[in-house]
């Protein structure tokens, strides 16, 4: 004896909160059992194990047929074939498109590429995110990417109208994007410690403040408008650095940062360079935080008091973005 | 005659990728309409088509506009190759051919194709231009309303209810021509899926001339299904109630109806009309009845061991094994009339006679070997049947003073031989009624018959078909006759085919129904009966018995009603129709199901039928007792909505019997259940006192449960405690509780002892336990089978309509019936729990109009297919209201209703031409009071509402307009203002892929949503935002694993409507009145 079929259908999609995040998070049916069984939900409704069985393997296939439209959010609004209120939208898109810190923490700036899905599995192992949820999140970034590849426009507007997501989360996917395209570094030792969070507040400093809006002349324009200039600068800042050795370094290394910015290649490396030249010279003196930012604030406002210096607008547009992403990534 | 149709191609989205090398697709679309086809251009290379295409017309009869659908075909432009189908679109324009429906259909409609489901959607607007002809109705039936509800429809008030019609067309099955085996599956089942709409448009046709005929304007109640008779063609068959409606307060009703029916007259006059002609024969109308099966029977019989054949009066059914040819009359074995005539006895004394006929031992649990033994058992059953045949006629004539057998007779031949063929049967296919509309209840009435399906020679008349139909609906209204009533309501008919056998059921229940409503000369005998004489209140009047007391026509135990204290009645009532809305409940109701499974040896042809329906009586007859056991172990009294289905399968047969319990005040306490071994000195008195613990505990948890607490309880003593077992044996002869009104009538009844259940083998424990296994709905949850949940009103927005299906396979080929019954049983009740627990949030909620379908679509395998809607309601309002409901309400329209008895007494009396003319002015409140009470009903929210301004809110903000779906009649918190037309969809859907569209179930999970977004579209398209009296009519599931094939059909219908909030309604509704009819009415409505 056993059950041949078994479906419910609803004519307002039932679905379950923690059943779609068991099958985010990759679960299969009978371990998504085991967990809401845990979870203590048979003893509402005076439920059995078969009774959880039919009714996660309903949902599972409900979110299957629902994965078509998700990826293309637009149309789950008009689609007909499932009746969902707007909220409960709203949420499976959300939710759908959350992602591991973790886990976008490994393929951050790596290219999106069959190559590195292929990996996907030691990041699995690694992250302990389930290889299913590994490759969905993969797949949106993926697929994120694709889209917002070919058009104008701001970067975090676009992806929150194509994919309806929160602003919170379209932020972080431009982010994701931002560092797939530009191919930053992240994975060197050295920035193991910096989690995606921090790379994302970078990032939206970046994108906000160094690019004019469209992802695919950013760097052009990142490099050529603003930094070609600041080379130039590399002589006369001595003048007024009135502070101790240290602090000369510190200063050459943020100049140099300016400068290498022009290398499209040299741009991959802004981070780690942030690290190794400025970062880790402070973290070994011991600075505190405060002292990071009095010593910034007071560095870029010195430029100004420097007559001969022309490059004002950049040199502000340049200390802004670096000076909070300094703030953001120093610690421990 | 003619009409022209205009369809207009707008867009498309969504399409399906069809050009694999440019992931882009040339779309083109093409209309047909009949024979007509027109084409757009084509739109090339995109997924999201503009077409913008001008206005195709197509000039046609308004016969083919009822009959035939609009296609629509997507196409992906091909230049070197055919051009591949993407899919289509099937619109059924019949809601544009009634001016009070809706005027245009436009919206959005998903691309269906049978092999791949829905791809993309288009956007298509139709119209309809009717010239007015006079001639118009001559072959079509434009105009005439359909409505699947079986009430009458909201907004509508019911002057006249002409009675039943009924239509069947039959064709060859397209699956099953030659042609089948060349053209693709694509193109078969298109076919098929064409030509059932053609039929169904066809059917409805001509079910709309008969109406017309009859001088009505509408169909309530209208119930389409299909048999797929395989090899020998494809029936489409509808029945329904014709009635004349009047629509109420609407803003925007033309009178269109007022020329249809012969009372041009205006409401109020019409609904006083039909009385006037009290002379034409008696059995014109309303009067034929049909039979009756009160389950009380089944409990009385219980109680001592001559229950088996005592019990049969309540099963009715015929039984004719067909030989070879299927025409009627070449029956292997009429059975009753041969048999009638020996075991003629006054139906009174009747059933004890049988009684002790049979084994005295074949007790509750009947053992089946036990009664097949006994053949002549069956015999008996079927011939009691018979007793009741001819006691009908003689009640009938008992109660209308004189009159004869013998005449009434003549009579009735007479009639068959003049009178239309709709006017033959007095049913009803309504199962709620306007207040004072039904007087009396006699009890549920069925026939059943196994026929052996022939090839239909001649589709154009399908005669046998119709005997078939007309012999069990004659049958049913005899045992109408029987219990004293002369109409059948909630009447309904059903067949289960297996092979070549085919079981067609039908069933209803029998009532005396007020003539008031009836059309002219239908006023019945029973009308000058004097039982009118005196007005019956409204809360008990329809428990109290139709038949007359001396001649009962199966044993039951009658006592006065315990409301009025004046009439008497049955102590257990099962219908098949919705709880009156005045009636006085007490406490809850739940749903009570009986499920039975039986094996049967595989045979063939005339075996097989004969086989079957040796079983039948059986199966019945367990049913019956599963239902009696049950009903007296939640404590109570009376069952409605009784929906009995029995399923045949190869090897075996499955029977399940669906009712709402509940515990009528009008009605005697039920008393408990009495376990009691064999023998009394039985050594297993211990295991017997302890399962005697259980259903006794079992009770007062139910009790607790369903908050069962009715006034009268401890006055009458019906709690007293269940006699000890050894007094068992002689109960009947010695009920010392008996009153002294029953001790002359009743000669071998008790009034209110214990049921007893004996154990006499292992297989009753089974039974017993199976009895104890029915877990109650968790906390928070009710459930019923009907339209309203007794003891439940005050809902709240919360809706969830759904569709389960589940699917069982047999391994274990050496089961037992027992066996069977455990897996059939525990699947129910695993279906039950899995909604529970679905549906938790919703809590607290009541699953409403749980329908069960059963189906053996293989050997092996059991079919399941349920559709319910969860509504939540308020739990504080709940209680409160249960404690006063029963005697408030009562009183309420006690006061309101006595107006009906008195109109009645004077219409019934046959010279009141003036009285009825004299009414008209008081005509007009008193119509207003059934309207009142049923927006009552149907609007639970009262104190929710405030007068806030008009708002769209029905229609949400999303792109796509939201639908909700019910099975019931009615949306809590919404009050329906226009309905736009029935939907009635038929889809195929076949897989050659099953394992990648994720097994069965992900094909059948995914084909169930496509057929509730199609119809929701449907619905958006003409202008709605709901689908009441939603119902799966047929599920047909077909796999092949090894071929990683399926097949599955579905067949749905409801009432498209619009309806809008509360208190929406109550400004626009008042607005619309005083607009309207001068504020007159409006205070009724308010």
């Amino acid at each position: 004896m056993s059950v041949e079929l078994d479906v419910f259908v609803g004519n307002t999609t039932i679905m379950d909160e923690e059943v779609y995040q068991l099958w985010l998070d990759g679960y299969t049916v009978n371990d998504a059992v085991k967990v809401r069984m845990e979870g203590g939900v048979m003893d509402e409704c005076e439920a059995s194990k078969d009774v959880l069985l039919s009714d996660t393997m309903d949902q599972y296939r409900t979110f299957q047929m629902c994965e078509r439209l998700l990826h293309s959010p637009a149309k789950l609004a008009n689609q007909l074939l499932f009746q969902i209120p707007p909220h409960r939208q709203i949420m499976l898109i959300e939710r759908y498109y959350a992602f591991d810190d973790t886990f976008v923490r490994e393929v951050l700036g790596k290219k999106l590429s069959k190559g590195t899905k292929k990996d996907l599995d030691d990041i699995s192992a690694k992250t302990s995110v389930t290889l299913k949820s590994c490759r969905r999140q993969f797949d949106n970034f993926k697929r994120v990417f694709k889209v917002v590849e070919e058009l104008k426009g701001p970067l975090v507007e676009n992806i929150r109208q194509h994919f309806l997501l929160s602003d919170k989360l379209a932020r972080d996917y431009a982010a994701i994007v931002f560092f797939a395209n530009n191919r930053f570094e992240t994975g060197k030792r050295k920035l193991q410690y910096l989690s995606f969070q921090d790379f994302a507040f970078c990032a939206g400093q970046l994108i906000s403040n160094w690019t004019v809006g469209a992802v695919d002349n950013m760097v052009e324009d990142m490099d050529e408008h603003a930094f070609q200039t600041l080379p130039s600068l590399r002589g006369k800042t001595k003048v007024f650095i009135e502070m101790e050795g240290s602090f000369k370094n510190l200063s050459r290394g943020l100049i140099n940062i300016a400068a290498k910015l022009t290398n499209t290649k040299d741009v991959r490396d802004f981070f780690i360079d942030l690290v190794e030249k400025f970062i880790e010279p402070c973290r070994s003196d011991r600075w505190s935080a405060a002292d990071m930012k009095l010593y910034l604030t007071h560095y870029t406002n010195s430029a100004h008091i420097l007559d001969t210096f022309k490059h004002q607008v950049v040199w502000d547009r340049y200390m802004g973005v670096v000076k909070s992403c300094i703030f953001k990534m120093y610690h421990d | 005659m003619p009409g022209k149709l205009k369809a207009k191609i707008v867009a498309g989205r969504h399409l399906p990728v069809m050009d694999r090398a440019s992931d882009l697709t040339d779309a083109f679309v093409e209309v047909k309409f009949g024979n007509t086809t027109f084409k757009t251009d084509v739109c090339p290379k995109s997924l999201n088509p503009q077409w913008n295409s001008e206005w195709f017309k197509f000039e046609v009869d308004d016969e083919d506009l009822q009959d035939e659908p609009l296609q629509i075909t997507v196409l992906d432009h091909d230049t070197y190759s055919a051009n591949d189908a993407i899919g289509k679109v099937y619109i059924d324009i019949d809601p544009l051919l009634y001016s009070e429906a809706a005027s245009v259909i436009s919206g959005w409609f998903p691309i269906y194709d049978t092999i791949h489901g829905i791809r993309g959607e288009i956007n298509v607007i139709v119209k309809v231009e009717l010239f007015n002809d006079l001639n118009r109705f001559r072959q079509s039936s434009c105009g005439v309303k359909f409505f699947c509800t079986t009430c009458i429809p909201q907004c509508y008030r019911a002057t006249l209810v002409h009675g039943f019609v009924e239509e069947l067309v039959v064709n060859e099955d397209p699956e099953y021509q030659w042609i089948d085996r060349i053209r693709t599956p694509r193109a078969s089942n298109e076919a098929r899926q064409r030509l059932i709409s053609l039929m169904s448009g066809e059917l409805q046709r001509k079910i709309g001339l008969k109406v017309l005929e009859m001088g009505g304007n509408a169909v309530v109640g209208y119930l389409q299904c299909f048999d797929l008779e395989g090899e020998s063609g494809l029936v489409v068959r509808a029945i329904g109630t014709a009635c004349t409606l009047d629509k109420l307060s609407s803003g925007s009703a033309p009178n269109t109806n007022t020329h249809m029916h012969p009372n041009t007259a205006p409401a109020s006059n019409a609904c006083n009309s039909p009385s006037k002609d009290g002379k034409e024969s008696p059995l014109a109308h309303g009067c034929r009845s049909t039979h009756n099966s009160p389950v009380h029977s089944v409990c009385s019989s219980q109680r001592l061991s001559q229950n088996f054949s005592v019990s049969v009066p309540t099963l009715i059914f015929t039984e004719e094994p067909h030989s070879v040819r299927c025409r009627p009359g070449i029956f292997l074995c009429p059975s009753s009339p041969i048999l009638s005539t020996d075991t003629l006895s006054l139906p009174g004394s009747g059933s004890v006679g049988c009684g002790r006929g049979s084994n005295p031992r074949a007790t509750t649990s009947a053992p089946l070997s036990s009664i097949q033994s006994d053949s002549a058992l069956l015999r008996k059953s079927v011939s009691f049947t018979e007793d009741l045949l001819l006691a009908a006629s003689g009640m009938g004539s008992g109660g209308s003073a004189g009159k004869e057998a013998g005449p009434l007779r003549t009579l009735l031949r007479q009639q068959t031989q003049t009178a239309l063929e709709q006017r033959e049967f007095p049913f009803f296919t309504l199962t709620s009624f306007p207040p004072g509309f039904l007087l009396h209840v006699g009890g549920v009435v069925s026939a059943r018959s196994v026929k052996l399906l022939d090839r239909i020679h001649n589709p154009d008349e399908p005669e046998t078909r119709d005997a078939w139909w007309e012999e069990i609906r004659q049958e049913i209204k005899s045992h109408a006759r029987a219990l004293g009533c002369h109409a059948v309501v909630g009447y309904s008919e059903s067949t289960s085919i297996c092979e070549e056998v085919c079981i067609l059921s039908a069933s209803g229940t029998a009532a005396i129904l007020n003539p008031r409503y009836m059309r002219e000369g239908c006023l019945d005998i029973g009308c000058t009966d004097h039982r009118f004489e005196e007005p019956s209140p409204p809360n008990c009047g329809f428990c109290h018995i139709p038949y007359d007391e001396l001649n009962m026509p199966f044993p039951a135990q009658l006592t006065y009603c315990y409301h009025c204290r004046r009439q008497k009645v049955p102590d257990v009532l099962f219908t098949t129709i919705d709880l009156p809305s005045e009636a006085a409940v007490a406490g809850k109701g739940c749903l009570i199901q009986a499920r039975l499974c039986r094996l049967k040896k595989k045979a063939q042809g005339e075996a097989n039928a004969t086989a079957i329906s040796n079983l039948l009586p059986f199966m019945e007859y367990e049913l019956h007792t599963q239902l009696m056991n049950k009903l007296k172990l939640r404590s109570m009294n009376a069952l409605f909505g009784l929906h009995i289905q029995i399923s045949v399968g190869e090897n075996m047969l499955l029977g399940l019997a669906s009712a709402t319990g509940v515990y009528l005040t009008a009605l005697p306490a039920p008393g408990g259940i009495q376990i009691a071994g064999k023998t009394p000195g039985d050594l297993s008195s211990e295991h017997i006192s302890s399962i005697q613990k259980r259903i006794n505990d079992t009770i007062a948890v139910n009790k607790e449960l369903y908050q069962i607490n009715p006034p009268e309880l401890a006055e009458e003593g019906v709690g007293s405690p269940i006699p000890e077992p050894r007094h068992r044996s002689r109960l009947f002869r010695s009920h010392s509780e008996s009153s002294d009104e029953l001790s002359e009538l009743d000669l071998s009844h008790g009034k209110k002892d214990a049921f007893v259940l004996e154990i006499d083998d292992t297989d009753a424990v089974e039974d017993i336990h199976s009895l104890l296994i029915d877990a109650p709905p968790p906390t928070g949850f009710y459930s019923c089978n009907t339209e309203n949940m007794p003891g439940i009103s005050n809902w709240t927005s919360g809706v969830q309509m759904f569709t389960s299906v589940r699917v069982l396979r047999l391994s274990n080929a050496n089961l037992t019936n027992q066996g069977l019954n455990k897996i059939f049983t525990d699947l129910c009740e695993n279906l039950l729990k899995s909604f529970y627990f679905k549906l938790r949030s919703m809590i607290p909620c009541c699953l409403c109009h749980l329908n069960f379908t059963v189906a053996v679509p293989e050997e092996e395998l059991i079919q399941v297919t349920v559709t319910a809607v969860a509504m939540t309601y308020d739990k504080e309002q709940t209680q409160e209201k249960t404690a006063e409901k029963p005697i408030n309400k009562g009183s309420l329209e006690a006061e309101e209703q006595l107006q009906f008895p008195l109109e009645l007494c004077a219409d019934s009396s046959s010279s009141n031409i003036q009285t009825a003319s004299k009414i008209s002015g008081v005509g007009e409140s008193t119509n207003m009071s059934p309207r009142v009470s049923s927006l009552e009903r149907c609007s639970p929210l009262q104190e929710g509402r405030s007068r806030s301004l008009r708002s769209s809110r029905s229609f949400g903000g999303s792109s796509v307009t939201v639908v909700k779906m019910t099975p019931l009649s009615f949306l809590p918190g919404t009050r329906i203002i226009k309905y736009l037309g029935i939907i009635n969809m038929f889809f195929i859907r076949e897989t050659t892929s099953l394992r990648e569209e994720g097994g069965v179930s992900g094909f059948l999970h995914s084909f169930i949503a496509e057929v509730f977004a199609m119809v929701r579209a449907h619905v958006a398209a003409l202008g709605g935002n709901a689908v009441v009296s939603y119902s799966m009519k047929e599920c047909v599931f077909m796999e092949n694993p090894n071929k990683n094939q399926a097949q599955c059909l579905i067949n749905v219908s409801g009432d498209a409507v619009i309806c809008i909030s509360e208190t929406d309604q109550e400004s626009s509704a008042s607005t619309a009145n005083t607009g309207q009819t001068g504020g007159s009415e409006t205070d009724g409505a308010t």
